[in-house]
This record gives C-alpha cells, structure tokens and sequence, in this order.
C-alpha cells in the first residue's frame, strides 16, 4: 500500500518499517544459522575436541568464514537495532538520544570490524 | 462490612507531594469500589477528588490503579478485592488531585488519529451506506472502546516515553482503517507508522488485560502492523 503523494508512490513507514522488519527476518536467519552452528559444534563434535586445529580445518576454504561472518552481521544489527529502540524509550532528550545513538552505532562498528579483520586474517 | 480503604492522595494547594490515607469503610461485599469511594466522599471527607458518570462500566471516567491494575471503579466488587483495597491514579498521566488525572495528552492522541468517518463519495441515493455482517465484524472489537484510558496507562512504553501514540489511540484508529465506509486508511496507517507509532509496541499485553471491554487491544496493534508491512 502506498501514498499517493509527490512522483511516485511510496510505501508507507519509511525507515522505521524497514527497521522494525529487519529485527524479525534477521532473527529467522539468526535462528538457522545458529541451531546450526551449536549443532555442529555441540551434537556432531563435542566441546573437549574444539581447538586451534579444528577452527583452522574449518577455515581452510571461505564457507564456514563467511557462515561465521553473516552470524556476526545478523547477531550485530539485530541486537544494535533492539538496542536503539530502547535508547528511544529511556532517552527523552534530543541531543543525549542522538549521542547515545551515534556511540551505540561507532561501538557496532568496531565490533564489526573486529569480527570480520579475525574471520578475514585467521591463518 | 467493613473495608480499609488506602488511597494515594494529593493536593496541590497544600502540598504537591503524594500521600496515603486511610479510611474505614463499611460496604456489602457486593457493592464496588466506587460505592466505597462515594462513602468516603459523602460521610467522612468530601475533599476527596475523583471522576465518576455512568457508574456502570460505559463511560469510562472511574478509571484507577485498584489493588496494583487499572480497573473501573464502578465495575469492581468489594469482595474481589477485600480486605484492603488500595486506590491510586491512573500512572503515566499527570496527576491533578487525588484520583483526578490529566486526560488531555491522551485526548490529543485520540484526536490525532482522526477518529472520524472519511468518506467523501456522495452516499447511496435511498440508502445508508451499506455494509455486510463480515464488514461489520472486521472493526467490531476496537468499536467497543470507552477511552477510559486503562490500556495506555498500563503500557510499559508508555511510562517511559509519553510519546508514544499509545494503545488507545492506535485502537480508534483501528476502528476506522477497517471499516469498508472509510477511505482514509492509508492516511491514518500512515500517522500509525511514523516512530512514535506502532513500531513502539513491544507486545508486552499490558493493554489487553487492563482493556474492562476485554477488547484485544494487542492484537489490533498487530493488525496495524501488519497493514503496514504488508497490504
């Protein structure tokens, strides 16, 4: 459903919609990707057998590298995005929410570029 | 009977901080909580200050915290919440005296949402403009709200961030974007879908089980959601 205002027809919400949908598709995916990723980690392995060698027998090729990596991104924007929705509960003033926001998204950043340098360097 | 009565008072031209008093109230268990409120207003202190009309649970002016959960007062019996029954505001909302809360923010939301009928096609020649029993059905839930203001107060959301449009008013407009007479559905999911809007539901139920019209507040949230997302 659209408005029918301005040159073309826009659908309704804008970013709050895209956002408030992103945090429910994000957590579908999160659920595959992570049921998996215990299941192979838990059930088909066992704890005791996790170490440097096995993590470096998995990355050997980029499959497992960038399942890890869509795992980081998922995790990351699901939980900054929850995270900004609180900050708009708590936070009434303009000028702290926006400064509260700009810090939450400057720490996702560099968790993000932390998480990939590792998945993207591992050697 | 007799019933302690505990209410969270206030005066303004006294002092603007909040206190408790105490009354002893003799009631039948079957009266409710606004004969109660009454006793104490007509035979022990008429300072008492409080909103009441209808006295039968379709106005909505007695709503109040009874007990810890928004009720009307006149819809409560005595022995649902005997021995001891505590009365504060309606929380969230300022408080004017007493028992007497500030409405308006909460009616300017209702306002905002355009609770009215928007059709400007000329209506049928000999006829009202119709409706099938299934059309009817659609917005028969969210019709049946008295804006008592009980699902707004109970909104965890809306204790913190009195922005927030609010249960009651994403309700009403509810009523009318499912209504087959109405043409202005997209203008209202529009107001409804801005970030003080529906996205600040957290599906908590507070509402649902505040609403004394039993309406599935919640799920009329849901439904507006969903409109947005996907119509």
């Amino acid at each position: 459903m659209s408005i029918r205002t301005g040159s073309r027809p826009r659908p309704i919400g804008g970013v709050e919609r895209f956002l408030w949908l992103y945090v429910r598709l994000s957590a579908v995916a999160l659920l595959g990707l992570v049921v998996g990723h215990l299941y192979i980690m838990h059930v088909i392995n066992s704890t005791d057998t996790l170490n440097f060698a096995f993590v470096a027998r998995r990355f050997t090729g980029p499959f497992w590298r960038v399942y890890d990596a869509l795992i980081l991104v998922f995790a990351l924007s699901h939980g900054l995005v929850g995270m900004r929705g609180m900050l708009r509960d708590y936070i009434r003033r303009r000028g702290w929410r926006l400064a509260a926001e700009a810090a939450l998204w400057a720490v996702g950043a560099v968790f993000l570029l932390l998480g990939v340098l590792v998945l993207v360097v591992f050697r | 009977m007799n019933i302690q009565f505990r209410i969270r008072r206030m005066n303004p031209e006294q002092a603007a901080r909040p206190y408790w008093a105490e009354f002893d109230v003799v009631v039948d268990p079957t009266d409710r909580v606004l004969d109660g409120l009454e006793y104490i207003k007509t035979r022990i202190d008429d300072t008492l200050a409080l909103r009441r009309s209808c006295a039968h649970g379709v106005c909505g002016s007695d709503a109040m915290m009874i007990n810890g959960r928004n009720r009307l007062a006149c819809k409560t019996l005595i022995k649902a919440v005997a021995p001891r029954v505590t009365v504060e505001p309606l929380r969230g909302f300022r408080v004017i005296k007493d028992l007497l809360v500030d409405m308006e923010p909460f009616f300017a939301k209702y306002r905002s949402v355009r609770p009215y009928l928007i059709n400007d096609e000329p209506a049928p020649p000999r006829t009202e403009r119709l409706q099938t029993p299934a059309e009817r059905a659609r917005y028969d839930d969210t019709a049946k709200c008295i804006l008592c203001g009980a699902c707004t107060t109970a909104c965890p959301i809306y204790w913190a961030d009195g922005d927030y449009l609010g249960p009651a008013a994403i309700v009403a407009a509810h009523r009318f974007i499912f209504d087959s007479r109405d043409r202005a559905g997209d203008e209202r999911l529009a107001i409804l879908a801005q970030a003080e809007g529906v996205w600040r539901c957290r599906t908590t139920f507070s509402c649902s089980e505040a609403c004394p019209r039993e309406i599935d507040v919640t799920g009329a949230i849901q439904d507006a959601k969903r409109a947005i997302v996907s119509r």
